[in-house]
């Protein structure tokens, strides 16, 4: 086999191309079974305005997974970034509050972020269950802060502020899609491209070894999560200003949407490989299939059903076309449970782990 | 003698379990020196306080070339000229041969970003010269973990020579390699000889360490059982020593004949 590269590998290693064909072939069909929607642009329109903010999350993700961690408290942070730009765009005066509500709310799900990280990589909590009570707490932080209660913000429409991340240019195109876009762009170079992705590749392909060769696994580990707050308000952000209201429950439900989208752009769930143009076109595909299953004509009960199908013929053609190799789930599972010292000691991935004596 | 690497008075306590009592450890400029000792002797942790991965208990002074070393990290360590080639390789199966041979090493800007081109060429060359990879199978872009357990004893010997080590540490390397790869290695042991380099060759496998090694160190228990010159004693001598260090847990190492 590895003599001859045969056409399905060359497809393969073009990054994301199996997640683009099932798009296209979902669209495809869409056209057929509903051309009355899909042959106009509007609905095309629709999904560039709704689908970023949690596009944006998934982008972070597909980091997170890559490092063979998880963070679930991002939702959290989509509230929370929401009442804090709300909040200062409400009660300070002066035309630059709008600006200091982003710089402070990128600055919440910084802390939030960095908060994760201390506690996942210096006290050595399992993420899954750092972020699970992150999750908790800062929804409860927001719903108390802002007392239940939604906050309107309908002024912001005529800031320069709404122009910026949610206008429309030339009048059709979302603002927030060139945003995603440019942020998977910045993101696929970091991962890529850049000393900081590789070691977080590194960490997830095998811990142990990232460390030996000289990887400062604990620092890498904090600024990602910092980096993953950061971009989980920025996804609030989008949000906020697209409706131009803040709720306290807002971001709940994009968790497992932001998690099906990265695992259908072939990220490996077991870290060392993620793909971030595989997730964004992921999340477009998930995006599509509410509007485009109920616009088919069937029953919007159809939707669930046809989600779990499309994940499922994603992933196996992730596995088919790619050399990518699907880690046994519970592998991963033990990975998150089992704190960070007593990994090693487990079995799993400790084939090529220097042994203490 | 000039010391490359001088330890004295390490001991290293895990909790209850004390893996290394007082040792005292160096090896010579230009030195080959064979660790022995049986599993559980302290071999690995050792090791893993010359290169940074484990700081020694308080008392413990290590000396780079006559230089005090305090808090020793591995990308201290590997700056200062120390390399590990790892009994298990140490390699990230799931990433390139090029991102594994440059791993916490690579050639980038001020900003991080990195030379990929740089390093591809860079592991082009070394593949023709130093790993004698022949197949056209394997490129720069092939992961690892793909590879046979000669090529990736290859790699991780390579990534060693590479960054011109002054000291090289050898874990088993040996452990799983077919005769003629194990004969292979022998000859890379004695290249950092002939090349002026020191080494330190940890095995279990006496007839492998005794016939490169200018002295041989036999760790045991968490100390330093003895420690012979090369040609002091015979190859069977020195087994019978063994052995009886197996059974008594005493080692003679004055006279020869005493026994």
């Amino acid at each position: 086999m590895k003599a001859r590269r045969s056409l399905w590998s060359i497809l393969g290693s073009i990054e994301g191309l199996p997640v683009v064909g099932v798009l296209l072939l979902l669209y495809a069909g869409f056209v057929i079974t509903a051309p009355t929607v899909f042959t106009k642009p509007l609905i095309y329109m629709s999904f560039l305005q709704t689908v970023p903010p949690w596009l944006v999350l998934g982008l972070g993700l597909t980091l997170v997974i890559t490092a063979g961690e998880i963070d679930l408290s991002f939702p959290a942070v989509v509230a929370l970034s929401g009442f804090v730009f709300a909040y200062v765009f409400k009660h300070v005066p002066g035309p630059w509050a709008p600006w200091l509500g982003i710089v402070l709310a990128l600055a919440a799900g910084a802390l939030v972020g960095w908060t994760n990280g201390i506690l996942i990589a210096k006290v050595g909590v399992p993420s899954i269950m750092a972020t699970l009570a992150a999750q908790f707490f800062w929804y409860g932080i927001t719903i108390l802060i802002a007392n239940g209660l939604q906050i309107d913000i309908g002024a912001v429409e005529k800031t320069a502020v709404h122009d910026l991340f949610t206008g429309r240019i030339f009048g059709i195109v979302p603002a927030q899609a060139l945003w995603a876009a440019g942020l998977a762009a910045l993101l696929w170079f970091i991962l890529n491209r850049h000393k900081f992705g590789e070691a977080i590749m590194f960490i997830g392909d095998n811990p142990n070894v990232a460390r030996v060769m000289g990887i400062n696994v604990e620092a890498t580990k904090i600024q990602l999560f910092t980096l993953m707050g950061v971009i989980a308000a920025f996804g609030g952000l989008l949000l906020t200003v697209e409706i131009n209201v803040f709720f306290p429950n807002q971001g709940q439900g994009f968790l497992l949407l932001t998690m099906a989208a990265v695992f259908i752009g072939g990220t490996l769930i077991s870290g060392g490989k993620g793909s971030v143009v595989g997730t964004f076109f992921g999340a477009y595909i998930i995006g599509s299939l509410q509007a485009g299953v109920v616009a088919t004509g069937v029953t919007s009960y159809w939707v669930q059903s046809a989600m779990g199908l499309i994940i499922i013929a994603a992933v196996v053609i992730n596995v088919l076309i790619g050399d990518g190799r699907i880690g046994p789930a519970s592998a991963r599972i033990r990975k998150w449970i089992l704190p960070a010292r007593a990994q090693s000691a487990a079995a799993g991935k400790t084939t090529d782990v220097p042994k203490g004596s | 003698m000039e010391y490359v690497l001088q330890m004295k008075n390490i001991s290293k306590t895990f909790g209850e379990v004390a893996a290394l009592h007082h040792v005292n450890f160096e090896v010579g400029t230009n030195e080959i020196v064979g660790l022995l000792g049986d599993n559980g002797a302290g071999k690995s942790t050792l090791v893993k306080i010359i290169t940074g991965y484990h700081c020694p208990d308080p008392g413990g002074e290590i000396f780079w070339k006559q230089e005090k070393v305090s808090h020793l990290t591995v990308s201290k360590a590997r700056d200062l000229g120390i390399e590990v080639v790892y009994q298990e390789r140490a390699l990230a199966d799931l990433q390139s041969l090029w991102r594994n041979i440059f791993m916490g090493r690579e050639l980038s800007n001020r900003l991080g970003v990195l030379d990929q081109r740089g390093m591809v060429r860079e592991t082009r060359k070394l593949m023709s010269t130093a790993m004698g990879f022949t197949s056209s199978a394997v490129t720069p872009e092939s992961t690892v973990g793909t590879f046979s357990g000669g090529e990736r004893q290859g790699v991780a010997i390579t990534r060693a020579l590479y960054f011109e080590a002054e000291l090289i540490i050898l874990d088993e390397p040996t452990m799983g390699l077919s005769i003629s790869e194990t004969r292979k290695c022998l000859d890379f042991v004695d290249g950092i000889k002939q090349a002026g380099k020191s080494a330190i060759f940890i095995d279990h496998n006496i007839v492998h360490v005794y016939p490169v090694a200018d002295r041989i160190v036999v760790l045991d228990r968490g100390t330093i059982a003895g420690q012979f010159q090369k040609g002091e004693l015979k190859f069977d001598e020195l087994i019978d020593r063994l052995t009886h260090l197996a059974q008594t847990g005493h080692l003679e190492t004055n006279h020869p004949k005493a026994r």
